[in-house]
């Protein structure tokens, strides 16, 4: 296929080549794309397309990331002549239902029937595609507006070849299902019909597009029930059945000839490095190729891999006992202080430290006066530990390296960050890195850090270009990740006379992420200061924000909502023990924290991060936050009697523009066992283009919360990771969570800015849960995870 | 050479004795439906079934296959109440990221051709060693009842029969 791909001048879409033969979504085929590329693609591209914005002071949502926003139709669209639609994802799929959704939104405002379209996946090419970093909760969000554009562009196309077919004005012509109408005569010409005619036609400004009205849609903003799923068989998934047939292809599903397998032996403490090694018990077991041993990267190491020694192989299981045979010795002297990081004393160490003011983050009223004229005070500590993102797809990639150009296939939330790291370490234009795309198996924050596709390249470099492909084992993930970090949240707040919250003081420690990249971050940059501190919404006469130090040890990275966890868990925790301290209601008392319906200018409180989001269209919305808080307390029957050890817990929280509510109904048992009735989630992201999966990222979130709240931890000692497996490392399973879990929709219109789905959901869980907690048992839980903190 | 049978053909197989059955199915065979999750019986991702029983292949050398029956997910379609979970997986828009599904759909058959209309406690307990790191156990209770309601005719007809793919 080439890049070039509406309408398409010539037969069916070229089906792929040998690396992704089976693929039905197939990739975008290199042979086709290159021939795009070096042929009429990118000339065509230049003449018939301009940026979508002329340059401008301040870019805000996709327009501010790299390489923007594309509503090129050219780039997301082809029709076949027999009226087959193949659209391009350009986004990376990891369970949220992005290929489903891209296509949905571009063949709604094309008019394009369900059943007629095919999903392809894009390679990494950011300079056609636009920005395909899948982070952030930010897909829709930042594409919504353009991906209907393209669409709708596509859609003029055809009417206007239909309109010079038929020598009629383009007014009389409108796009139906898969067709176009004269409206007159009643005449029709499909898509298919016109694919080749429209081929000819300049793509039209983009201005002069009108796009569907939100009455015009059929896919958009619809129920599962209104999908025109052939014979109603629904939800629509780009997916579904290959995925339970087995024929869905993630990273480590792909072989190439010739391939080897490498597991690697990674330095114990990050910033090892191996002193000496013996690999003769290695390359004595049969199927063992080669071993290899990998440098250590240097302190901090962004994306780069940790070293170690590698066990290159012919299957993966010798690959595996190759590894096990393996006597390495390791010198922990380069790992400085993280070969000596211990959780345990880092938590004594925030603990004490949070007693001492830090670096100011935001300061409103006096303080000080609030605190001296108080006649109640509260001041806690709340921590939350270390957590592996331990998507269910350990890490794979394939690298193959030929004259001038590399091959991958692996899956990466961003495939761009992929493509250059490898064509820099290989010395290669980027243009000639093609990253190939299977599913990814979760990622939740950690395949955005393309270290392991980087180990790949490097090994296959060293085998003289031979494909290779690193499979990490969990045990793997586990102890060489990229971490969510500890946090320790000291809180004071101060009650007037009246009993109303004049004073709120709130220390923040935590390693940033910024610690990774940077020697001697040792305090919370903006964006992380942004996820639920500066931006806490609260109408409180005095409000300081302190952010003390704290240096990184383990290597850390985001994990899927990043700081809102610990920032929403201390918060959230907090008003409900000012409630119960006052003697009110929690709603109430948080409702009366919230303080009257206005939109709050984030800047104003010095948050200039906002998520990417233009501040005047994305404020603050505290009415917003009232509609979650009633519609999942109402649900939840707040305010009933309950039955003895049972109880209701709340939480809300805001992040990635989107606003939530949970409720639990909890049980603690006599012997300290939590049951968890059951969970009401109210979500507020504005417009909903896919409500089913919308659902479904709240009914996860919630899972994963539950597990957040109650076993999920990482430790270290002597800067060993203590966690090996889902023996050691704990993650709900289907006997550990609520029984039931219900979702609502709240501001699910267009009138309201599109917010995040993915991360939103997860922030209130555990805050809810250890408030329910409370209600159900009198226990307060000031650590994560609740493990048997209650029992005995 | 181990004398295997796989999804209904027969394999001889030239590796060692020791060899997980699922770096069989997956590096040899090329079947990459069942998946490495854990390595260590702990996720349930892995998990096939052994003339007609589950089990977790990452832990199961393949010497303990020879002359049995290995079924696997590629094979699903072909069995009734396979079919059934399937169709259900479906309606109910089980799948996420889809990892740790295959392992997910095969636990449920072997639950339901033992039991075919299982409790809500039952399932919970028929299901627990399969972990869904996305997080879709509400809507697999959903799938496995509904499965059990359309799906107990089948159920009754392909007791004890082999799956031939
Ligand atoms: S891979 Fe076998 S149980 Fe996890
Ligand atoms: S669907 Fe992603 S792990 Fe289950």
């Amino acid at each position: 296929m080439s890049t070039s791909i509406f309408p398409r001048k010539f037969g069916r879409a070229e089906q792929s080549d040998e690396k992704d033969a089976d693929v039905k979504l197939a990739n975008v085929s290199r042979r086709g794309f290159l021939k795009g590329m070096t042929a009429v693609g990118a000339l065509v591209i230049a003449a018939r397309w301009t940026p979508v914005l002329a340059e401008e002071e301040q870019k805000y949502g996709g327009d501010a990331m790299p390489h923007g926003v594309v509503d090129n139709p050219d780039v997301f669209i082809s029709i076949e002549p027999d009226g087959t639609v193949t659209l391009i994802n350009h986004r990376g799929e990891m369970g949220q239902g992005i290929r489903t959704s891209v296509a949905l939104v571009v063949a709604d405002e094309l008019g394009a029937d369900w059943d007629q379209v095919v999903v392809k996946q894009a390679i990494a090419h950011e300079e056609v595609y636009g920005n395909q970093n899948t982070d952030g909760s930010r897909s829709m969000r930042h594409w919504f507006y353009s991906l209907r554009r393209a669409g709708a562009a596509a859609r003029t196309m055809l009417e206007q070849a239909a309109a010079k077919h038929w020598g009629v004005p383009i007014s009389e012509c409108t796009a139906g299902v898969h067709l176009v109408i004269h409206t007159p005569t009643q005449r029709t010409l499909s898509f298919g019909e016109l694919a080749t005619a429209a081929a000819d036609l300049p793509v039209p400004d983009r201005d002069t597009v009108t796009l569907k009205s939100p009455d015009q849609w059929r896919y958009i903003m619809r129920e599962p029930e209104a999908y025109p799923r052939g014979e109603n068989k629904q939800p629509l998934a780009a997916d579904g059945m290959d995925i339970l047939t087995g024929r869905a292809q993630y990273a480590a599903d792909v072989s190439w000839d010739g391939m080897l397998y490498a597991v690697i032996a990674r330095p114990p403490s990050y910033g090892a490095a191996v002193k000496s090694y013996d690999d003769s018990a290695a390359l004595a077991v049969p199927g063992v190729v080669k071993v290899i041993e990998m440098p250590t990267a240097t302190q901090p190491s962004g994306f780069e891999p940790m070293g170690g020694v590698a066990v290159l192989a012919e299957n993966t299981w010798a690959a595996i006992k190759g590894r096990q045979a393996l006597r390495i010795e390791w010198d922990n002297e380069p790992a400085g202080a993280n070969g000596r990081y211990d959780s345990k004393a880092f938590r004594e160490l925030l603990e004490k430290r949070s007693q001492e003011p830090g670096k100011v983050a935001r300061s409103s009223g006096n303080i000080a006066a609030a605190k001296a004229g108080a006649s109640d005070t509260l001041s806690v500590n709340y921590y939350a530990p270390h957590m592996a993102q331990a998507p269910m797809e350990p890490m794979a990639a394939i690298v193959r390296i030929n004259d001038d150009s590399a091959d991958v296939w692996t899956s990466v939330q961003n495939p761009q960050a992929a493509r250059d790291g490898v064509a820099k370490r290989l010395g290669l234009e980027p243009e000639k890195v093609i990253v190939q795309c299977g599913l990814m198996g979760g990622g939740f924050g950690r395949k955005a850090k393309p270290d392991y596709v980087f180990e790949a390249a490097d090994l296959s470099r060293a085998m003289g270009g031979r494909p290779v492909r690193v499979q990490w084992t969990r045990e793997d993930d586990l102890h060489n990740g990229f971490f969510h970090t500890v946090a320790l949240e000291h809180l004071e707040a101060y009650f007037d006379d009246q009993g109303k919250v004049s004073g709120w003081l709130h220390r923040s420690l935590s390693p940033s992420i910024s610690s990774l990249f940077a020697p001697g971050a040792e305090h919370k940059s903006d964006f992380e200061l942004g996820m639920g501190i500066r931006n806490m919404p609260f109408d409180i006469p005095a409000i300081q924000q302190e952010n003390g130090e704290a240096e990184g040890h383990i290597r850390i990275g985001w994990f899927r909502s990043v700081y809102n966890l610990p920032h929403a868990f201390a918060i959230q925790s907090f008003v409900a023990e000012l409630a119960h301290q006052a003697g009110r209601d929690h709603k109430d008392f948080l409702l009366e924290l919230l303080g009257p319906d206005r939109k709050i200018d984030p800047r104003s409180q010095g948050d200039v991060f906002n998520y990417g989001e233009d501040p005047d269209k994305y404020p603050i919305n505290i009415a917003r936050y009232r509609a979650v808080i009633e519609r999942a307390t109402r649900e939840a029957g707040w305010g009933k009697e309950m039955p003895a050890n049972r109880g209701l817990g709340l939480a809300v929280h805001q992040s990635f523009a989107s606003y939530c509510a949970v409720v639990m109904d909890v049980e603690v048992t006599d012997a300290g066992e939590v049951i968890i009735h059951r969970a009401d989630i109210a979500f507020d992201c504005g417009p909903q283009v896919n409500p089913d999966r919308v659902a479904s990222q709240l009914e996860g979130a919630c899972v994963m919360g539950v597990g957040i709240a109650m076993m999920t931890e990482i430790t270290a000692q002597d800067g060993v990771i203590q966690q090996n497996n889902f023996d050691t490392y704990l993650v709900p399973r289907i006997n550990q969570i609520p029984k039931q879990i219900n979702t609502y929709a709240v501001n699910n219109s267009v009138e309201h800015p599109m917010g995040g789905v993915g991360e939103p959901g997860l922030p209130p869980v555990a805050p809810a849960l250890c408030n329910a907690i409370f209600a159900a048992s009198g226990k307060r839980i000031r650590s994560l995870p609740v493990a048997d903190q209650l029992k005995g | 050479m181990i004398e295997v049978t796989v999804n209904g053909k027969r394999q001889s197989l030239d590796v060692p004795a020791d060899t997980p059955i699922l770096w069989v199915l997956r590096d040899t065979l090329k079947l990459t439906g069942t998946r490495f999750g854990c390595g260590l019986a702990m996720c349930g991702a892995c998990t096939v079934h052994l003339n007609g029983s589950p089990i977790r292949s990452c832990m199961t050398p393949i010497s303990q296959a020879e002359g049995k029956q290995i079924t696997t997910i590629e094979a699903m379609e072909n069995d009734p109440v396979g079919q059934a979970v399937q169709e259900a997986w479906m309606d109910e828009a089980v799948a996420q990221c889809g990892y740790c599904q295959g392992g997910q759909v095969m636990s449920a058959v072997s639950l339901l051709k033992n039991n075919p209309s299982p409790s809500d406690e039952q399932i919970d307990n028929g299901m627990s060693g399969n972990i869904c790191r996305c997080g879709t156990y509400p809507r697999i209770r959903k799938a496995i009842k509904r499965a059990s309601r359309k799906g107990s005719a089948a159920i009754d007809e392909s007791l004890f029969t082999e799956v031939k793919a």
